[in-house]
């Protein structure tokens, strides 16, 4: 048995992994036996940054850990500092915090949805998600001045505000993008080819997948129903949603995970818009961080901690990040014994991996 | 099989979805943040922009009266713009152009009247 293994270096470049990562995969005949993935290739050291940046300065570092959930870093960087210092954020930013981590995901599930059809050879479905994505960052860019890291974030609340014509544009372009991604609902979900290649493939138990630690939805799509969003930080606590939970725990359930949560991202916006009150967006600072803080922020990926500590200077002692695609990364090497080498890329496509939020 | 049918057709008959860059620009958004600009004349050399600047990209020299910018380095987030007590800095709407040779940017200004020196005079 042994003489017909053999080892495929899957990655670093890979037609299909925009970002480094390798896995040696080992095969018997086509058949997976064995994963051992291999990452560092793009390690920037951004956590150790805080020795050298103030804590108001490490939110744009923070942002930068990832380049397409940015706000989410930013987002969830300000929270654990405004936890440590006892900062009461106005309400009005709050909401404005969740309309912009809600366009994040849009845009992110648009993304993936397109890289993952790219990656099967669904040309079309490629150019038409990224297509009703523009729309979105071009939303980004109308209210923020940039069109994926934001810079909109701070300690104590938001830089800027969004005006009232452009609240009601957002409203709009929910219910432009509703209806574009309704059309191709049928395309994704009932496609004879996208489920010959999906269904059955990858599949990880709720059980495996809550033991393995996975995040996002991943773990959604195995039939556990954890959101961090549930837990009400920044505005989500004034708003209504249930997670998307499916049970499979294959490839096409995580599919459709991501798929109906852009309903959910989308009704999210209205409801934000409809509710958003007057008033300030940010407090002053004042005074350093001092003590320990811990943070759980959903992102499209999953969820995603943030520990800080800091010791009375304005630079911190330490930063931690646990990203969601580190997460997914033991449930990933779970899914892949087993598989043929042709589903390798869909497989390391359904976990969303982001790897450079994963070697920072 | 026929789910995509309607976009391709829409796409195929309907408007193209790019525009012909060159002679089709889009129009900038209001709160399009482009690149960094200085009014010289009206700054004092304090140094409160490279102080809050995240990127490092700011180097301000007072007894020079020298005012340094680093466009390659810089993060285009407009924390310098807010933190300036003179309002000298502002960003445009237009984005940095491709070039051969990347330089910084180097304003010398005046330096600035102190106030007691400035009511003397007067």
């Amino acid at each position: 048995m042994g003489d017909r293994r053999t080892v495929i270096p899957f990655g670093p470049q890979h037609p299909v992994l925009p970002e480094p990562i390798q896995l040696k995969l080992v095969l018997e005949d086509e058949k997976v036996v064995e994963a051992l993935p291999q990452i560092g290739y793009i390690h920037r050291g951004l956590e150790r940054l805080v020795k050298v940046r103030d804590f108001n300065q490490m939110v744009f570092v923070a942002e930068r850990i990832c380049g397409i959930c940015s706000f989410q870093h930013a987002m969830s960087y300000c929270l654990s500092i405004e936890r440590l210092m006892n900062i009461e954020v106005p309400e009005r930013a709050d909401y404005l915090r969740v309309i912009w981590s809600e366009l994040h995901r849009v845009h992110s599930h648009l993304l993936w949805l397109g890289l993952m059809a790219d990656a099967f050879g669904f040309e079309a479905m490629f150019m038409e998600t990224w297509k009703i994505r523009e729309a979105v960052v071009d939303m980004m860019e109308a209210t923020a001045g940039s069109r994926v890291i934001i810079s909109t974030c701070q300690v104590g609340g938001v830089r800027r505000d969004i005006a009232p014509e452009l609240l009601q544009q957002i409203v709009k372009l929910a219910d432009d993008v509703q209806r574009r991604v309704k059309a191709i609902e049928h395309s994704v979900l009932n496609d004879y080819t996208i489920k010959k290649r999906t269904v059955d493939k990858g599949v990880i138990s709720k059980e495996q997948a809550w033991k393995l630690g996975a995040a996002g939805p991943v773990l959604r799509a195995s039939g556990v129903k954890w959101d961090a969003r549930m837990i009400g930080y920044a505005g989500y606590k004034y708003l209504n949603f249930e997670p998307v939970v499916e049970t499979a725990g294959d490839c096409y359930a995580r599919t459709k995970v991501r798929f109906r949560e852009m309903f959910v991202a989308l009704d999210l916006l209205r409801q934000a818009v409809a509710k958003i009150p007057a008033g300030e967006i940010n407090v002053k600072v004042k005074g350093n961080p001092e003590g320990e803080a811990f943070i759980q922020v959903e992102q499209p990926r999953g969820e995603v901690t943030y520990t800080v500590k800091g010791n009375g200077t304005k630079n911190l002692e330490k930063m931690h990040v646990r990203t969601p695609t580190f997460a997914n990364i033991p449930a990933f090497l779970t899914m892949l014994p087993g598989c043929e080498l042709a589903d390798v890329p869909v497989l390391a496509l359904t976990i969303d991996p982001c790897i450079s939020c994963t070697e920072r | 099989m026929f789910g995509m049918l309607s976009p391709i057709l829409k796409n195929g008959f309907g408007k193209p979805a790019t525009r012909l860059y060159p002679f089709e620009k889009r129009e900038a958004f209001d709160k399009a943040r482009g690149q960094l600009e200085i009014d010289i004349d009206k700054c004092i050399f304090c140094g409160m922009c490279q102080r809050k600047c995240p990127s490092t990209c700011l180097n301000v020299e007072k007894a020079a009266s020298k005012w340094e910018l680093d466009p390659y380095n810089c993060v285009i987030c407009g924390v310098c713009v807010e933190a300036c007590p003179t309002k000298c800095l502002s960003l445009n709407k237009v984005y940095r152009t491709p070039v051969y040779v990347k330089e910084n940017q180097i304003k010398i200004g005046k330096p600035p009247v102190k106030k007691t020196a400035a009511k003397e005079n007067a």
